[in-house]
Order: C-alpha cells, then sequence, then structure tokens
C-alpha cells in the first residue's frame, strides 16, 4: 500500500515536506493507525503521531486522512484511494508531524465552563432526573474531544482565537441542556457574542466528520433559539 | 545531546497519571487548597478510565432490594479469598456516597423513570450472601468510564488543578532515610527532564496489559509507576493475576463489555449451544469473569470454538431488539461494526478471552499509602509515596476482580489517599533535602537511550515479549509452560541493551517514550512469570493445570516480588474486616 504522509521535525530546521512510504501490508479489516504504527515498527520509527484507546473513543489520534478529518484507529484502509495521504489536523499549530498542538483547542473548552453549575446544599442521594430529561444530553456527553469538528470548520480557519468553534459550543449546551445545572443565564450571557457563537454559519462540515456522530451545529442552533427566546 | 542539568519545580503533592483515579486524589487536594501538580503521558481524557464500559458498581438499591454487605460478600467470593476483607469492607461501604458524589458532580448517569441511577445486573452479583442475581451495577448508558473520567477532569478544571500534560514520569526520587521527595519527569514536547518535589507523591499510573499480545488495554497502558516503584527497591504485590476478560474481540482485542450479559446476552459455541449452564449452573452467563473465560477457553479446547479456527464463540443479543440495543448498547454496537464486522442487532459478537486487568500491583493499605516489609514490620508505610486505582494492589480484587468494582476503587480509594495525603502534609509541612547525585541518577534512564548503534529494536524485543507471555501465562499455566516463558525472557531482556533509536530528536519522540516503556513493560512481565511459577495452586485468574486446587493451607497469602534477585516474599491475607464479621473461605461456586 502507498502512503504520503506530512513529515515536520522542529529540530531538522527544515520546512514540512511529504514523505512516501510502500507498505507490505494485507489491508482487511486494518485502520490507518495500524498501518501508521506498521510503519513505526518496521519503516521508519521517526514518524510521529498520538495513539491511546485504539477504539475510537480517546480522541488521540484524529488526523486528515485523503483531505477528510477522521480518527485514525476507526478509519478502514480498505476503500482509501492510494497513495493514502495523511496529515495533521488542519489549522493547527504542528508541533511534529501529525501532532498538532491542541491548546488553543483545550482553552476553548475550558473557556465554556464544561462542567455542572448547581448551588443547592447535595442531597443525601442523588439528584432526580426523568429520563426525558437526561435524553436531552444524548448526543452532547459522548463528545471524545478529538478536535476533527473545529479543525474541519471555515469559521474557526478563519478565527481561531474568537470564535469557539463546534466542539467547545457543543459542550457548551451540554451543560444548559442538563435540566440539573442552574447557570444557564451565566452561560448564554458569555456565548452571546458576534465571535464566540455567532461566527458559526451553518457550513456543518462539523457534523459531517464527527467520528462519533454527534451535531454540533444542531446544539448552535439550540443556543441560538434560546438567545433569541431571551431576548423577546 | 544529553541533559546534565535538571530544574526544580515545588509543589506540596505531585499526581502521576491522569486518569479515574489520579483525577479524583487531585480534586480531593486542589479542594483543600494544597499545590498539586497532576503529570499524565497524554491529555487526561485519553487516559483508559475513558474505554470502561458498562459501570460502576454500588448497592443503591433503585432497581432491586440490596446493601453494601451483599456486595461485600460477592466481592470477597469473587477475589477468590485473596482480596483483603478490611478494604474490601472499605470500598463497598463507601460506594453508596461515591457513587452519589458523581451524580453530584454532572455525571450524566442513565435512569430509571422514577428519576434515580439506573443499574443494571452484572457478572459475580447476588443477593442474600449467594441468592438469586443483583442488580447493582450503575450505568450511563454503556460509556461510564467516558462519562466519570470526563466528569472528574471537568471537576479538576472549576477547582484549578494545574495539569502537566504529556509529562512522562522516569524515576521516583527517594532519600536514605526512603522518605519518596517527588518524581523526575519529562516533558515530552521538549525532551526536557524536571524534578517535581513534592512532600507526597501519589502514583496512579493505571495497568500494563501491553505485557500480553491481545489485550483490552490502551498503547497507553505500560505499567510505568509500577516500573518505578520496583527501580526504587520496591516490591509489587500479586502480579500472577491477571483477568483475562471472558469477551474482547478476537485479535484486535476491544472489549465488549459484561453489561452485554447483564442485558440479556448469551454466549453460544459453534452448535448454537449456550455453554454456560454447564459450568455456573445458576450464574450462568453471569458467572465470574475467571469461570466464563475458562468456559470459552474450554469450549475452544474442545473444538466447539466458532469460525474457521475455531478460536472464538458467539455472544449474541439478537433477542433485546434494536431499541434496547440502541439506547442502551450503542458503543458495544459502534465497537462490534467497527472491529468485528458485525452489527449486533443482526448477528452475533465473535468473542474471545483478552487480556484486560491486572489485580495485582503497587502494595497499599486503605489510605493509599505504599506499604512495603521496609524496617520492622510487613507492612510498613513508605512516607509520601501513595498509589490509587489499577496500579495499586489494595487488596480489594484479590484474584480475580468483579466486573464494575474497577471504576469503584478508582473513586473511593482516590478520595482516601488524598484524604489522607492532606494530613499527611499537614504532619510534614517542609520538603527534606535532595542530593544532586540522586536526581543525575533518574537521568541515566534517558542517557541510556542516547546510544547511537544498536542491533535491537524497541518494536522487535516488545513484539517478542508480547507473545512469550501470551502463549505461556494465559488462561491456562503450567510448571514448564512458565519456566520456558522466563527462560525465553531472560534471553529478550538480555538483548535489550543492544537497543539503540533511530530517531533521535528531542521533541515529542515518541520511539523514546516507547523504549522508556518497554523498560517498565519487561519488568513487570518478568514479575508476573516469576509470581506466577511460585503460586503453586489455582486461585481466581490463575489457574494452574499442575495444581489444579486451592491451596488455603499453603497459598491463602499475598505474593510480593521484589526486583532484587527475583526475590519472592509473603504476606497474610488481612480476612479481618473492619467493623463486620469475616468471610470464611468456602469452595466458590457460581
Amino acid at each position: 500500500m502507498k502512503f504520503r504522509i506530512y513529515r515536520y521535525d522542529p529540530e531538522l530546521g527544515s520546512a514540512p515536506r511529504m514523505q512516501d512510504y510502500e507498505l507490505d501490508f494485507d489491508a482487511k479489516g486494518k485502520k490507518v493507525l495500524d498501518a501508521l504504527i506498521a510503519i513505526k515498527d518496521t519503516l521508519d520509527e521517526s514518524l510521529s503521531f498520538r495513539r491511546s484507546c485504539r477504539e475510537g473513543v480517546c480522541g488521540s489520534d484524529g488526523v486528515n486522512v485523503n483531505g477528510s478529518n477522521v480518527l485514525a484507529c476507526i478509519t478502514d484502509l480498505e476503500g482509501l484511494k492510494e497513495p493514502i495521504t495523511i496529515r495533521p489536523l488542519p489549522r493547527l499549530g504542528v508541533i511534529r508531524d501529525l501532532i498538532v498542538d491542541m491548546a488553543q483547542f483545550y482553552q476553548h473548552y475550558k473557556a465554556v465552563k464544561p462542567y455542572l453549575i448547581n448551588l443547592d446544599p447535595e442531597p443525601e442521594n442523588e439528584r432526580l432526573q426523568s429520563p426525558e430529561d437526561r435524553a436531552e444530553l444524548d448526543g452532547l456527553w459522548e463528545c471524545i474531544l478529538c478536535g476533527c469538528c473545529t479543525t474541519s470548520c471555515p469559521s474557526f480557519w478563519w478565527n481561531p482565537d474568537k470564535f469557539l468553534g463546534p466542539a467547545a459550543l457543543l459542550q457548551g449546551y451540554r451543560f444548559i441542556a442538563d435540566s440539573r445545572d442552574q447557570a444557564t443565564d451565566e452561560r448564554l450571557d458569555f456565548l452571546e457574542d458576534p465571535y464566540r457563537l455567532f461566527r458559526c454559519h451553518g457550513i456543518m462540515n462539523c457534523v459531517e466528520v464527527c467520528p462519533k456522530g454527534l451535531n454540533p451545529t444542531e446544539a448552535i442552533g439550540k443556543i441560538k433559539s434560546l438567545l433569541v427566546k431571551r431576548a423577546l | 545531546m544529553t541533559q546534565t542539568r535538571i530544574p526544580k519545580r515545588t509543589f506540596d503533592a505531585v499526581i502521576v497519571g491522569g486518569g479515574g483515579a489520579g483525577l479524583r486524589a487531585a480534586l480531593q487536594l486542589s479542594q483543600a487548597n494544597l499545590k498539586v501538580a497532576l503529570l499524565s503521558k497524554v491529555f487526561p481524557t485519553r487516559s483508559h478510565t475513558v474505554s470502561a464500559q458498562g459501570g460502576i458498581t454500588a448497592a443503591l438499591a433503585n432497581v432491586s432490594e440490596d446493601n453494601w454487605h451483599w456486595h461485600m460478600y460477592d466481592t470477597v467470593k469473587g477475589s477468590d479469598y485473596l482480596g483483603d476483607q478490611d478494604a474490601i469492607e472499605f470500598m463497598c461501604r463507601n460506594a453508596l456516597p461515591a457513587v452519589y458524589e458523581l451524580e453530584h458532580m454532572g455525571l450524566p448517569f442513565s435512569r430509571l423513570d422514577n428519576g434515580k441511577i439506573y443499574q443494571r445486573p452484572f457478572g459475580g452479583q447476588s443477593k442474600n450472601y449467594g441468592g438469586e442475581q443483583a442488580i447493582r451495577t450503575c450505568a450511563a448508558a454503556d460509556r461510564t468510564g467516558h462519562a466519570l473520567l470526563h466528569t472528574l477532569y471537568q471537576r479538576n478544571i472549576a477547582a484549578r488543578t494545574q495539569f502537566f500534560e504529556e509529562f512522562f514520569a522516569l524515576d521516583l526520587i527517594r532519600d536514605d532515610e526512603g522518605y519518596v521527595l517527588g518524581v523526575v519527569a519529562m516533558e515530552i514536547e521538549t525532551g526536557e527532564a524536571s524534578f517535581f518535589e513534592a512532600r507526597a507523591t501519589l502514583l496512579a499510573t493505571g495497568g500494563a496489559c501491553r505485557i500480553f499480545r491481545h489485550s483490552t488495554n490502551a498503547h497507553i497502558n505500560t505499567g510505568d509507576g509500577l516500573g518505578m516503584v520496583l527501580r526504587a527497591g520496591l516490591p509489587l504485590e500479586d502480579m500472577e493475576f491477571w483477568q483475562f476478560h471472558p469477551t474482547g474481540i478476537p485479535e484486535v482485542g476491544s472489549l465488549i463489555t459484561e453489561g452485554v450479559r447483564g442485558e440479556g446476552g448469551i454466549l453460544y459455541n459453534k452448535d448454537g449451544e449456550a455453554f454456560m449452564p454447564h459450568y455456573a449452573p445458576n450464574a450462568k452467563d453471569l458467572a465470574s469473569r475467571d469461570v466464563v473465560a475458562r468456559a470459552i477457553a474450554q469450549e475452544i479446547r474442545a473444538g466447539r470454538g466458532c469460525g474457521e479456527h475455531g478460536d472464538y464463540v458467539h455472544l449474541d443479543i439478537r433477542k433485546l431488539g434494536a431499541e434496547k440495543i440502541k439506547a442502551r448498547l450503542p458503543g458495544i454496537r459502534e465497537l462490534s461494526m467497527q472491529f468485528a464486522g458485525v452489527d449486533p442487532i443482526d448477528a452475533p459478537i465473535p468473542v474471545t478471552p483478552t487480556a484486560h486487568y491486572m489485580m495485582g500491583g503497587i502494595p497499599t493499605n486503605l489510605h493509599g499509602q505504599v506499604v512495603s516489609p521496609v524496617r520492622t514490620g510487613p507492612e510498613e508505610a513508605v512516607p509520601g509515596l501513595y498509589a490509587v486505582g489499577e496500579c495499586a494492589c489494595v487488596s480489594v480484587h484479590g484474584a480475580n476482580r468483579l466486573g464494575g468494582n474497577s471504576l469503584l476503587d478508582l473513586v473511593v480509594f482516590g478520595r482516601a489517599a488524598g484524604q489522607h495525603v492532606i494530613e499527611y502534609l499537614r504532619e510534614n509541612p517542609f520538603p527534606r533535602s535532595v542530593s544532586e547525585e540522586r536526581l543525575n541518577l533518574a537521568l541515566h534512564r534517558l542517557a541510556r537511550w542516547e546510544k547511537p548503534k544498536g542491533t535491537e529494536t524497541v518494536a522487535g524485543l516488545r513484539g517478542e515479549m508480547q507473545k512469550i507471555m501470551q502463549d505461556h501465562c494465559g488462561v491456562y499455566r503450567t510448571e514448564a509452560l512458565l519456566k520456558e516463558g522466563l527462560e525465553l525472557l531472560d534471553k529478550v531482556q538480555a538483548r535489550l541493551p543492544d537497543a539503540a533509536l533511530a530517531d533521535r530528536s528531542r521533541m515529542f519522540n515518541t520511539a523514546r517514550l516507547e523504549a522508556l516503556e518497554l523498560e517498565n513493560l519487561l519488568l513487570i512481565a518478568r514479575a508476573t512469570l516469576v509470581s506466577a511459577l511460585a503460586r503453586t495452586e489455582s486461585r481466581g485468574a490463575h489457574t494452574r493445570e499442575d495444581h489444579p486446587q486451592r491451596d488455603d493451607d499453603h497459598w491463602l497469602r499475598h505474593t510480593l516480588y521484589f526486583r532484587q534477585n527475583d526475590q519472592l516474599d509473603y504476606k497474610p491475607v488481612r480476612l479481618k474486616p473492619l467493623t463486620v464479621e469475616t468471610f470464611q473461605p468456602k469452595e466458590r461456586t457460581y
């Protein structure tokens, strides 16, 4: 199988380049991460990438394969056009090879106060929540913070420092939607901003690439309609 | 380029590991306004806790009548009586407040119609000390570990814990009196090592199933804390006990939660026969994990496995129907489709026993203090050193862990250890002096991999070690098999000095990380083989075909393995609980 992979090592002092690899590999049932590991183990130890769970739940190995942001560990090799071109996630700084600097992404995540705010005294047992109220969280809490959505979003590319991006906004809405949370107004105040939220123009790349099948655009739309409701 | 000077950073406490246990302990310390550094070799939500699926066990009695004492009985029995009953009582009692606390923190548990936390049946759970099946495991769909890990990370953001993401701990620093003074760790991005000075050091580095070729574990599960402890001259406990989860996806190893059987899934052999009733007439498919794993292995050995090579069995949940599968087991459906090419709504999932969990680890007491036969007694606390979670051996899991007890272990003992660290810091208000030589010793680990040329590769040696462990230390063991395994491992270890790195960059050098991890894995593989060879009985997950019976007269005791000369020592099982009566060892049937 033929691969073309983005290479950059700041220590070498040279510009980034694309490197070709040819791997003798039976692709049946194998994922892109299997190929990356095989290249590292047998062809080129210096090829650098992040990986952890290798089953699509930890969010470490977001990369751009043949133009789409994906998790390497759950992307089938079979059916990919060769040479399979692998690049780091777009728009973030590259630390080395496929490893990007996620600091900005995490900063936006932290900015939405991604934790439950409830100032009532804690009850002795659990707080009650109906299955219907709990169902409001489905499609939100499963986010694995891989960054595939945010780095596929043109609005983020244009304003990476000011627009929070789909992943952070999805988590912002996850707590607004939680019947146990008491900080909706405070959260909406923070999001009511021409950049943080309103740079989203419904392009929906985020929905297309999310490896967990989540829908950030829909969550953003719900935040917007809450803001409209509040203004009336 | 070799680093010769080490910058120092000073904290009250340093925690190594950002999974559930490390995060829970960090939260306790941050909320007490202590200066705590949490080091993790990955961004915390990439930790292996995220892969836990089925749930966290606590006798909330939301679905069926229950109490913590029954949970305690099941855990003692599940451990094949090797678990320490004081620690087990502590865990099961504290399970209720621990789960309520997680709910208060915001964990999105699935809910029952009355609004309470959803609970599902899990293996080895009973009502009334061995009676009918209990329903005790609290769940957030089948992504409970994800929910727990993210919630704890989020609470730490709120508590402003100081994270050092992508830092790899190299070694503990101890002084002549045995006090642990902190860790030397390398920032992965720059390759720079620093000394994290702290009056208390807490290890929460997780498991090490990557010693095996097939495992449910993440790539990062390389037992780094265990390596550090062995190099510091301290022992590891019960390293012969590794859980083989009955249901991993063949070859890739991904876990299929016990919750699948909890929700009604049944195991079938190639003849379409539900075989578990032959092995566990009462609990059937929900017997303890060691029992089910052996049953599957027996079926495969007897030629009743499925597929071309007859090397797996079928797990069938079709009768649950599409709606329930999508609501309760969405993650399992995803994994099955991605890694087994099967939609469990339409077809059974292929499964086989797969290395999953390390019951042994760094010996601790129930405050999370690392204990060792240091000076006077068999269990003296090592001052300034704590361990929690899978890397620790309290021991609540004994010879076999029950499903749903590992997430519980993380939060109960994470909290308890955090609490104890707070007291310890109060009693030890000043840092002790540390010598340059000690710090420089830790740099040797890095310098060793500066070697320019070698004849061996890290990937090659790791592959050989994993194959040895898979073939010689799996579900079934014999003296001959283990001895041969140890001889083979000797040879691999002897070749390690000939390994060198082709990647010489300092920046985010993952090849170097893998080399440092391999050093830890090899130490753990060795501890495992030596401990397993010595234990001439079958107990829990340690099945010796040449010694098929449990032998309480000789072996109702914990193994302690020291690295120096592969020395073994033993200590008694703590049979006396904190407040209730002892559960006396008896024959274990399901």
